[in-house]
């Protein structure tokens, strides 16, 4: 006998293995969407005079396999905002489908307002953060682009555990180290949103993406990219990453020391 | 023997008759640290309390303008006729739950008793908000600052589950172990003798006394930009909210971006 009562009247551990407790009842949730399956990569947007741009790739992998190469992770929300998703795409399709019925709600209420961008970053880190604090996460990483309630550009981020913030410029996943540092280089935050053009952000954005596709192994050269302003919603889709140039490849031998 | 001896009470061989729990509910990945330091000091008839407005996640800079000092219990979202001010640093998705909580509860002490909530009742209630949630706690260490039924400043420190403190001076978030004894020692001067005072024992202690507004406000920047130095979690901007009489007071500067 030992002091353990749980073991007491129970086959022998040392004799005949460790007692197999599966069959008994579990405590706890359940832990399906505990991680991600099919993901999405970085998202990527820029405030400029007068909207936002923003970009994603068109890939959604299954771990290290390339499984989707058509997927359109930015949303149109009406012709108020446009969302882009990084992370799990079947969380992804829940959360379009969570936007589509309140549209539909809003565009057959009577009160005749509008959502706006600033709304729906709200709605959605509520979103998430109940879901984190249920235990059970959506599991993306979230911007959000469009207009406040003032008609000036916003842009905001949300993620899995419902933390948000704001900035001019912002990215998600690999983008976060690989774009930002792009962006505030070319964006100093000396610069007023106001000097920004549309030409000169969308280009930034597409060297953002080809420094992307050519360093980020969960990438590819397909994209999305949309522009948000006064005037409406121009969602580009199946864009191709252009003038591209592997011959640095050639010249990286090891981790960078080696010149064999 | 020697085998029933050499049970690990921690794996499921011992058989109890409920299943171990699993790793679902695991709070390990339900938080994350969004860095950044507050400070609040009290003076006789102001309370400042002051945050840095930097956001990080591990060695990212999410945002150089996010602000972790907020007005309480105001009438919009500019927080006109706000007399209660909140720090939370820590995990930002909490801070701001809890911030909203805290407004929402004294909004509605507001519209059911026809009189603006007190500074100590709104501090009771934070805590225990907070401590509703001790088992899966909002992780944030809170300030409440305000002014007390005598119009003297009034400043409340918490840690995540509730335990509150009205109290002088209080420094928290990551920097806080870097500015705190930097408060203890300037603003309830410890480890400061008046000279010539006598020997050994008889060495007579410099008595803390009310500080003027004007030196508060110099101790904060100074507390600030040297945190700045040595914290990598700290920077860009100070966001500094001074409450009186008067009503609550906001002022900026920038801080460096490094």
């Amino acid at each position: 006998m030992n002091h353990f009562p749980g073991t007491w009247g129970r086959p022998r551990d040392d004799v005949y293995g460790p007692y197999d407790s599966s069959y008994l009842q579990t405590t706890g949730p359940k832990t399906h969407t505990q991680s991600p399956a099919v993901t999405g990569t970085s998202v990527i947007a820029v405030k400029f005079k007068g909207g936002v741009a923003i970009a994603a790739d068109n890939l959604a992998s299954y771990g290290s396999l390339a499984r989707f190469t058509d997927v359109k992770r930015l949303r149109k929300f009406g012709d108020a905002a446009v969302i882009g998703f990084s992370g799990d795409v079947s969380d992804m399709q829940y959360i379009d489908r969570l936007l589509e019925s309140i549209d539909i709600r809003e565009n057959y209420s009577a009160h005749g307002n509008q959502l706006n961008a600033k709304n729906l970053h709200t709605y959605l880190s509520k979103v998430l953060y109940k879901r984190r604090s249920d235990f059970n996460p959506l599991w993306n990483h979230i911007l959000v682009a469009g207009f406040d309630s003032e008609k000036k550009p916003f842009l905001s981020s949300a993620d899995l555990l419902g933390t948000t913030f704001s900035a001019p410029h912002l990215a998600t996943g690999f983008g976060a180290h690989l774009a930002i540092p792009i962006l505030r280089r070319l964006f100093p935050e000396e610069r007023s949103i106001e000097e920004i053009s549309k030409e000169e952000a969308v280009s930034a954005l597409k060297d953002c993406l080809k420094v992307l596709w050519y360093r980020d192994a969960r990438s590819m050269d397909k994209y999305s990219l949309a522009l948000i302003t006064q005037d409406g919603i121009e969602v580009h889709e199946d864009q191709q990453i252009e003038a591209q140039n592997w011959a640095f490849a050639e010249s990286i031998k090891g981790y960078g020391a080696q010149t064999v | 023997m020697t085998s029933l001896l050499s049970h690990n009470p921690h794996t499921n061989s011992i058989g109890y008759s409920f299943a171990q729990p699993t790793n679902a509910g695991n709070t390990e990945h339900s938080y994350t640290d969004n860095g950044g330091s507050v400070l609040g000091i009290t003076g006789k008839d102001f309370a400042v309390l002051a945050g840095d407005t930097r956001s990080t996640s591990g060695y990212n800079i999410n945002s150089r303008y996010v602000p972790k000092v907020f007005k309480i219990g105001g009438e919009d979202e500019t927080g006109k006729d706000a007399h209660i001010l909140l720090s939370v640093v820590g995990f930002a998705a909490d801070g701001l739950a809890l911030k909203e909580r805290l407004d929402a509860v004294v909004k509605m002490y507001k519209y059911q008793h026809g009189k603006p909530m007190g500074v100590r009742a709104c501090a009771q209630r934070l805590s225990t908000i907070l401590y509703q949630k001790r088992f899966f706690p909002y992780y944030v260490q809170a300030i409440l600052a305000g002014l007390d039924e005598e119009g003297k400043g009034a400043l409340y420190g918490y840690d995540p589950v509730g335990s509150y403190e009205r109290e002088q001076c209080r420094s928290a978030g990551a920097a806080s172990s870097l500015i705190m004894p930097f408060l203890d020692n300037q603003v309830n001067l410890k480890n400061q003798y008046i000279p010539g005072s006598g020997e050994g024992h008889a060495l007579a202690a410099r008595k803390p006394e009310p500080m003027s507004r004007e030196t508060v406000e110099q101790l904060v920047r100074d507390a600030f930009t040297s945190a700045v130095e040595r914290h990598i979690e700290v920077g860009d901007g100070l966001q500094m909210l001074v409450i009186t009489a008067n009503g609550i007071e906001e002022i900026y500067h920038p801080l460096k971006k490094d």
